[in-house]
Formats: structure tokens, C-alpha cells, sequence
């Protein structure tokens, strides 16, 4: 672990670098808030160190746990006036880094601004603090027979807060859309501490779309102290059909067809026959093991729309070569086939000491080519990579098995990651679906984008946060590194597209 | 087109974008010029005009990937029609006003027709764009897949920007498959009635695809699987309108054609977005609604402040028509300067104008 550290410190290094008094730093904190929720000593900011992706570490120089909006704004005014990184921070389930400390800042943690502030079961809305978790949104409109659609299979741990900072999707989000089209508005301060508000709860809102450029930002545009966001009726009911295939190819066709035929499913998921495996040596769910893949695929709806759905799923998966189909009998079963793909990642946990999971997308016509791409580069980088996916929108998540205390497997299961990541560009896809890019996939910002679009982006960054402290060095590479990235890539001349097309 | 014809139009634009700021001259995109009566689409004499409708053509279609890349300069009727080949068509049935509208245009007005209450706006279908700003950068966000969070999202950003960050060279949209059925409905009801009512049943699992209240009758239209159709039509009842009537009727809505929208003289069009749920009054000369409630239409006498009317229902406004000194209900402070450094991303010397956002 110890190389891991080194590499996020020169992460911190290679960008901008800022003078603070760490002392004085932590007296005008203490000034500002209450002693307990000032976090200074290595074991309390220990917890902190990392987000879900934990080979990337940093110590910040306090932790702090505003109850309030007003203890968020007195952070944010003593940060900004000493010209101090704040790096906020949710439930710290992300999976690129988004949320790793910078080594001279102030962690801003908003998982106790946890309340949900209103809920109006007419207009259906939901009002509520950043740290609200996902799920108890849904539970608490549960009563009014409502919900909110996003469901990330982080949902019982991540926070609303965190899914608007990584514009979160889910299972359903074919259907039903992502975070930035299930979140109507935004309330929240900038760096310097001064309040917005984006969005509106009215049909739309005047102006330019700030509320979009803020989802899917990273923490890097503003803070986000308050979220409105849409409800969606609960459907009647929901049906889920699980189908196996004897080749990948032959699944990512079906799901190709699927869409062909018109239907847009309420969830279209898939797993190689490596993650069926290992999720049902844990979980039991039943899915047939000798399958080289499976998908899921669920209608939801009246009973009657139900019926018909399922039914034209069933017979455009038949047609292409489905050697079993299941449908749910009932709400038992049901979770019961989704219980595995949402424990793909304890399963992979548990079957390998460490597991990195990637998060590209790609136009769906390409799965099997990727799929297939993938087995080639697991014996040459002698590792294993479960496959699961979010079929529907192309979104893969190869999990690369590896192990942290044997040298040299974790820069193997990187390049792998890397190599993934690059396809998917070259693809016409993206580095990144849904988990944002962090630290982690910074890198392959300058594969993604030409330097005048990097160049807007940090233009963009400055027009909300003209100082930078607002979590400084994520997401958006600066020129200097992707020229050190460019000569890196060459002279290490083991990837396989030295001049990857843009798409 | 070619690529030496694309490059050839591409640098023929920026050469005018550098002469233009060279001589402190405005510029102005012009697509179909459908859009002619809005006033903030007037182009002033001096102007520079970017006109795209040479800029056309359907760069990629995947029906299987539910994307389309279509150049800004494609007119929406060649795009609908291409679509509908397949089944598919843009849910969020953007207004045409007259023929010739362009996908840029469509883009840049941001506006989405009536099925946005069942099917999403436009801002909920850009997947992402090629732009030529007002720096002469050719830019590209976002992509053809679904989801992408590499990046900021300027792709929407872009959706109701109407042409004041840049000429928007390509467009990738999500298409969605033609649901198989669809009825409407109408009902004889108040204005508050009809609200109520159809928030209460957005409430339900039902297929609302669009609604309209004028003149005392609501009309609601279902939109979806076959069954869900025909389910909800006798859970919601009222009267089955025939189909062609019905057509006729959408159409109308969508591309806000007279009767329901003339103006008489002397009185002023106002659009107001407000919190759907907000109480209803039927102000002015004329009111009708959209929605569950959340776009209202009001004719009113010139005298009349709809920004003051719609802050107090908790929304904005936007005046319409006519020549006055803002459009657009203000934005806070801090936010104004938010936008204001946003536009200098873009266009640091204002050569596209102010668009609907400033002071008239
Ligand atoms: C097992 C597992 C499964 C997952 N499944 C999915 C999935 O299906 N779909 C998916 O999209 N993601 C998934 N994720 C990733 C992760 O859960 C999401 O990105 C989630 O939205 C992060 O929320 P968080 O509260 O943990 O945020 P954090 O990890 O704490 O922070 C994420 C980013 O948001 C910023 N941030 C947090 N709160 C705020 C705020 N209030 N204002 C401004 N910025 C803020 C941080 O600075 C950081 O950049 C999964 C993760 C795990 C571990
Ligand atoms: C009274 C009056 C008289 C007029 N007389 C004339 C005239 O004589 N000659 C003339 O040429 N015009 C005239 N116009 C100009 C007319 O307003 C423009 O042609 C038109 O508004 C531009 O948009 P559009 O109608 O093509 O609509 P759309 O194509 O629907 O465009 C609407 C908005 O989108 C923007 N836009 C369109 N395409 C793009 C794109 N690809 N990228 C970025 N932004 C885009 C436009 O700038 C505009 O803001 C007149 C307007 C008025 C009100």
C-alpha cells in the first residue's frame, strides 16, 4: 500500500500547490464550529483518507462536520479567505477518487445535513439535505405510493449529495433517466461561501443551465447544500425475465435487438459467466452456471402492460438464441434474480483480495467485440475480470481481480483498467458511465478530449470557483500533465492504439 | 458533405467570427428562421449572419443505439421524417412555428412541445454536441452513449442557449421508440379543477403524455403500451376525442398556432413556468395551461407585470412577444455573475448578442 500512497501524494504534487498553516488553519475552524466536529488527529481523519476506490489515499489537514448551512458557509469563508482546498464529501462510496482529500485541505463532510426538509406527495417533490442516503428518499415516500428513480447499487450507503456531484445512474436508468433528469433544483454555495440556487421545481427555469453544468460536476463547481428533487409513481408491477446465452456476442446481440424491437425495458442488465458464477457461489440466486452470459431483463407497468411486454421480450430473445428464459413468478423471485447482480461486487470481494472496477460506456452494437476484447487482455495482463453490466445504455463494469500485497498486481490490473477505458473511447464511447473521473481516470481526459475542450472546462471550473480551492486537481487533467501523459504512453509503447481516433 | 466541404464551411465561419470582432460587428446564427417573431430573434441590420441551413445533413443514425447526429442546419421535418421510418421520433415534439425549423435551432430555443409532460424536454435527450464558439474553438462534449460524466456537461448547458455561446455544428439526441398507442381525452372543467385532477393522476402509474386546459374543457392525452392505454382511458374517463381531431388539436398546441394562440393588438403574450401545483387564476384576457399546470399562458394588457405575477407564484416568466426591456425574469445576483463568466468561456466579446437573457 505504501507505493499507492506515494502515487496520490505526487498525484497532489503535480498539481497546484498550496501554503497553509496547519495550525492556524484548524484554530479559525475551531472558531467556526464546535470542537467535535473539527476532525485533527491522524486516527480521526484516518476514515477519511479514501473514497470506494481505496489504492488512492491522501490525509487531508482536518476533517470537518457542519450540522448546518450556516457551519458549511463559515468552512467555506475561512478555507477560501486562507486559500485553503475544500474537498467535499458524502458517504465516500465513490469509485474514482471524486472524494480522496487533497494533502493541504480541509475535508468538507455533508453527511450530517442529513434531513429531509419537505415532501409533497401533490406536486410530487422531495426537498432534502445532501446526506440524505438514496434509499431513504424512496423510503420515505414509500407511504404516497411514490419513489425516486435513481437507484446506484450503492443506494442504502451513497447520498443524494454525491449522486448529484457523479450524476449517479442505476439499474432503471434506460427508462427512467439518471440523476441530472430526476433532480429539478439545487440550492448551494460557492467557494467564496456565497449562496446559488439552480434549477426551479417550476417546468423549467430562466437563464443558462447551470443546474446541469453543477450534476455531474465532482464537488468541483459548488456545494451542494439542498436538493429538490422529482418522484416518480410507484409502478403496479414489475416483472423480471432472466435469459441465458451460450456466447457473449450472441447476449449483446439480443440486447441490441431488444431495443431494435421498440421496447424500452425498466431495467436491461447482463453478467459474463465469470460474475454468475462468483455471485452465485454467495448469494444462491439460482442462475444457471454453465452459461457463458445472462441477462436481466425487466417490464414494469399495469398488470396488463406487464403481460404484453414480457411477452415481446420473451419472443425477440428467443429468436436470438436463448438457450433458457425465466420470468419472475412472483415478487420474490424477482429480487431474488436481481439479489445477484446487485451483490456482484461483494462477490468479486469475496472470490479475490482486491478488485477494480471500471466504468466505461460504449454504443450497445459493441459489447460482444469488447467482451471479447477483454478475455484477450486477461491472459495478457494474467489477470481475471468479472463482467457486469447496465446492458441497456452500454455502460460496462469489468471488475479486474487483483491483489494488493503482491507486487506489481496492481499495476498490472491498472494498465488493464487502462487499456479498457482507451477502447472504450476509441469505441466511440467514454472513460466514464457513471463513476466520474476522480483522480482515477484523469489520465484519460487527454485520450477524451483535445486540449481547447480541456481548456474550456477549466474555464468553466473558474467562472464558478475563480480561485480553484474548491476540490483543486480532479477531473480535469491540465495541459503539463497530459504532456507528461503523451511521452509516458509512448515511450512505455505497450498499448495497443498509439493513435487513438477521437470520437 | 465532405470533409474539405465541412472544413471549408467551418473555417469560412470563423474567418467571419474574426472579422466581425475585428470590426466590434454583431453576429447572429440564423437557422430556419422560423422563429422570427420572437423578438430577441431579430437580427439587427449591422449583423453578421451565420446562416446554417448549408451546414445539413444526418451525420449518423443508429436505430438499435436510440441515437441520432444530425447537423445543426437539418431541417426538424427531414429528421422527424427520417425517424419515423424506423418507429422512433423525438419525444419531446419540439415546436416548428413554421417550416424550415432546424435542429439548431430546435437545440438552441431549448423549447419542447406539449408530450414533455409524459415524454421529457429536449435538455432530456442531448447526448451531446459539436460547437463553434465565439473564441473560434471547434469543441465537442458529451458523445452517442447514454451516460458519460467525463467532462462537464456543456452539451445541455447549450439547450436554451439560443445561439449566444456558439453555432452548434452537430447534435446527438436520444430518440425513443413510437409508443403503440395513444387516446385522448376531454373533459368539461374549471381551470383549478383541471389542475388538481391532473396532478392527482401524475401522480398514479398512468401513460399522461400531454395536456392542455383552454377554454373551460381539459384534453389529456395517453401515450404508451397498448393495454396501459386502454386501461387508463376508462380509470380517468371523460370523453373520447376522435383521432384526427385529436391530431389537429396536438399539432396545434405543439407548434402554438392561432385561435388558441392570436393576440389581439395591443395585448402582450406572456409564458409563465411556475411550481405545477401553485394556485391557478385565470389572469388577463386569455389563460390557458399546458402540463399539469406548470406553463400558463396569459394574454394580457400591456401594463400588466407578469415576472412580479410569476416570483409570487414561485416561478418566472417570459414575456413573449414585443418589443420591452427584458424578456426573461432576472436572475440573483450571484448568479447573473455565474452566467455572465459562463458566456465569457465561450464568448468573451459578446458577438452573438444577449439573446432573451439581458436587458432588452
Ligand atoms: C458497491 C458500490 C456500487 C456502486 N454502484 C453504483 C451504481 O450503480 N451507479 C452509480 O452511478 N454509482 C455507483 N457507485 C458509485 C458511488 O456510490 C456513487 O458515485 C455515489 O453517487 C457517491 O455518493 P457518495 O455520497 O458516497 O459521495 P462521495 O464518494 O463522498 O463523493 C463523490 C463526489 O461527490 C462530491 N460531493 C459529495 N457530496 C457533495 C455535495 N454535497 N456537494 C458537492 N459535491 C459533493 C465529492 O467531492 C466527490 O467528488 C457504487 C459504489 C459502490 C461502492
Ligand atoms: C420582424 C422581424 C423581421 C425579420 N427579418 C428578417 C430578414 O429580413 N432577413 C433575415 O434573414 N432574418 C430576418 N429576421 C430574423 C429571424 O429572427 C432569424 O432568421 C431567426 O430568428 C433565427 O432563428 P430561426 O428562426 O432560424 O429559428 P431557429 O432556427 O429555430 O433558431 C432560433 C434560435 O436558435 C439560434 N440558432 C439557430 N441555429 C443555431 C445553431 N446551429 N447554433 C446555435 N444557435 C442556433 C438562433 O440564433 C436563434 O436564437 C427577422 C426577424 C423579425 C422578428
Amino acid at each position: 500500500m505504501e507505493a499507492v500512497v506515494d502515487r496520490a501524494r505526487a498525484w497532489a504534487q503535480t498539481e497546484r500547490h498550496f501554503e497553509v498553516d496547519a495550525e492556524q488553519l484548524r484554530a479559525c475552524l475551531l472558531a467556526v464550529l464546535p470542537a467535535d466536529r473539527v476532525l485533527c488527529a491522524p486516527e480521526e481523519l484516518a476514515p477519511y483518507e479514501c473514497d470506494g476506490l481505496s489504492v488512492f489515499r491522501a490525509q487531508p489537514l482536518a476533517v470537518v462536520l457542519p450540522q448546518s448551512e450556516d457551519e458549511v458557509v463559515a468552512v467555506l469563508k475561512v478555507c477560501h479567505e486562507m486559500g485553503v482546498p475544500v474537498v467535499p464529501r458524502g458517504a465516500g462510496t465513490g469509485l474514482s477518487g471524486g472524494a480522496m482529500p487533497h494533502p493541504q485541505g480541509v475535508v468538507l463532510s455533508l453527511a450530517r445535513l442529513n434531513r429531509i426538509l419537505a415532501i409533497d406527495p401533490v406536486a410530487r417533490t422531495a426537498r432534502v439535505q445532501p446526506g440524505v442516503r438514496n434509499l431513504a428518499i424512496s423510503e420515505a415516500v414509500a407511504p404516497y405510493g411514490l419513489y425516486y428513480a435513481p437507484d446506484p447499487s450503492s443506494q442504502i450507503a451513497c447520498t443524494i449529495g454525491g449522486n448529484v456531484a457523479e450524476n449517479s445512474g442505476g439499474v432503471h436508468c434506460l427508462k427512467y433517466g439518471l440523476t441530472v433528469h430526476n433532480v429539478l433544483a439545487v440550492r448551494g454555495f460557492t467557494a467564496s461561501g456565497e449562496p446559488v440556487a439552480f434549477g426551479s421545481v417550476a417546468p423549467d427555469a430562466p437563464g443558462y443551465d447551470l443546474l446541469a453544468l453543477t450534476i455531474g460536476s465532482e464537488g468541483m463547481l459548488a456545494v451542494v447544500t439542498e436538493i429538490t428533487v422529482r418522484l416518480l409513481p410507484k409502478p403496479v408491477v414489475a416483472k423480471c425475465l432472466l435469459a441465458a446465452f451460450d456466447s457473449v456476442r450472441a447476449a449483446g446481440e439480443a440486447v441490441a435487438a431488444v431495443i431494435a424491437a421498440g421496447i424500452i425495458p425498466a431495467g436491461l442488465e447482463m453478467m459474463d459467466r465469470g460474475a454468475t458464477v462468483a455471485v452465485e457461489d454467495f448469494i444462491h440466486a439460482g442462475y444457471p452456471t454453465d452459461a457463458e452470459a445472462l441477462l436481466l431483463c425487466e417490464a414494469d407497468g399495469t398488470e396488463a402492460e406487464v403481460a404484453e411486454e414480457i411477452a415481446r421480450m420473451k419472443a425477440v430473445l428467443e429468436a436470438h438464441g436463448a438457450t433458457e428464459i425465466r420470468v419472475s413468478r412472483d415478487e420474490a423471485e424477482r429480487l431474488r434474480f436481481w439479489a445477484g447482480r446487485k451483490a456482484a461486487f461483494p462477490a468479486a470481494g469475496r472470490i479475490s483480495a482486491d478488485y477494480y472496477c471500471m466504468d466505461g460506456t460504449i454504443p450497445r452494437r459493441a459489447i460482444g467485440a469488447m467482451l471479447e476484447a477483454i478475455r484477450e487482455m486477461e491472459s495478457r495482463y494474467g489477470l481475471r475480470c468479472l463482467n457486469v453490466f447496465h446492458a441497456g445504455d452500454g455502460n460496462l463494469h469489468p471488475l479486474i481481480l487483483f491483489d494488493a500485497n503482491v507486487p506489481g498486481e496492481w499495476e498490472r490490473a491498472e494498465a488493464f483498467g487502462v487499456e479498457i477505458l482507451e477502447r472504450s473511447v476509441a469505441l466511440g464511447g467514454t472513460i466514464t458511465g457513471e463513476h466520474g473521473v476522480g483522480v482515477e481516470k484523469i489520465n484519460q481526459m487527454c485520450v477524451q478530449f483535445t486540449p481547447e475542450e480541456r481548456e474550456a472546462f477549466f474555464q468553466i471550473k473558474a467562472a464558478f470557483d475563480p480561485d480553484g480551492v474548491l476540490n483543486p486537481g480532479k477531473a480535469i487533467p491540465t495541459l503539463h500533465r497530459c504532456a507528461e501523459y503523451g511521452k509516458m504512453r509512448v515511450s512505455g509503447g505497450a498499448l495497443p492504439f498509439p493513435e487513438l481516433p477521437r470520437f | 458533405m465532405t470533409d474539405e466541404t465541412q472544413q471549408r464551411i467551418i473555417s469560412e465561419w470563423q474567418k467571419r467570427l474574426h472579422t466581425a470582432r475585428e470590426r466590434r460587428q454583431p453576429v447572429r446564427i440564423r437557422g430556419g428562421g422560423s422563429k422570427t417573431h420572437l423578438p430577441w430573434c431579430r437580427i439587427p441590420d449591422e449583423a453578421v449572419v451565420i446562416d446554417t441551413r448549408a451546414w445539413r445533413g444526418v451525420e449518423r443514425y443508429e436505430p438499435t443505439e436510440l441515437v441520432v447526429t444530425v447537423r445543426g442546419g437539418t431541417p426538424l421535418d427531414e429528421v422527424e421524417a427520417l425517424l419515423a421510418e424506423r418507429n422512433q421520433w423525438l419525444p419531446f415534439a419540439p415546436p416548428r412555428f413554421r417550416a424550415g425549423t432546424t435542429i439548431g435551432g430546435v437545440v438552441a430555443s431549448g423549447l419542447s412541445g406539449p408530450t414533455r409532460l409524459g415524454h421529457g424536454t429536449v435538455r432530456d435527450a442531448v447526448l451531446g454536441v459539436r460547437l463553434l464558439d465565439g473564441r473560434r474553438r471547434v469543441l465537442r462534449f458529451g458523445g452517442e452513449v447514454m451516460k458519460n460524466v467525463a467532462g462537464y456537461d456543456v452539451s445541455r448547458l447549450l439547450v436554451g442557449s439560443w445561439g449566444t455561446l456558439g453555432v452548434l455544428l452537430s447534435v446527438s439526441l436520444k430518440v425513443s421508440p413510437v409508443p403503440p398507442a395513444s387516446a385522448t381525452r376531454r373533459f368539461a372543467m374549471t381551470a383549478v379543477e383541471a389542475s388538481r385532477q391532473l396532478n392527482r393522476w401524475a401522480g398514479q402509474p398512468l401513460p399522461l403524455s400531454a395536456a392542455l386546459w383552454a377554454d373551460g374543457t381539459l384534453w389529456v392525452q395517453l401515450h404508451g403500451a397498448r393495454a396501459a392505454v386502454e386501461e387508463a382511458g376508462v380509470q380517468i374517463g371523460g370523453e373520447r376525442v376522435a383521432e384526427d381531431e385529436a391530431d389537429a388539436l396536438w399539432q396545434h398546441v405543439r407548434d402554438h398556432r392561432e385561435p388558441l394562440w392570436a393576440v389581439p393588438d395591443g395585448l402582450v403574450l406572456w409564458r409563465l413556468s411556475v411550481p405545477p401545483t401553485a394556485p391557478i387564476t385565470e389572469v388577463g384576457a386569455r389563460f390557458w395551461f399546458e402540463g399539469t399546470g406548470g406553463i400558463r399562458w396569459v394574454v394580457a394588457p400591456p401594463d400588466w407585470d407578469g415576472f412580479a405575477y410569476a416570483a409570487q407564484l414561485g416561478g418566472w416568466a417570459w414575456r413573449w412577444q414585443g418589443a420591452a426591456s427584458r424578456w426573461m425574469s432576472a436572475r440573483p445576483e450571484t448568479v447573473a455573475a455565474i452566467e455572465a463568466r459562463v458566456r465569457d468561456v465561450f464568448d468573451p466579446d459578446r458577438l452573438f448578442g444577449d439573446g432573451p437573457f439581458g436587458e432588452g
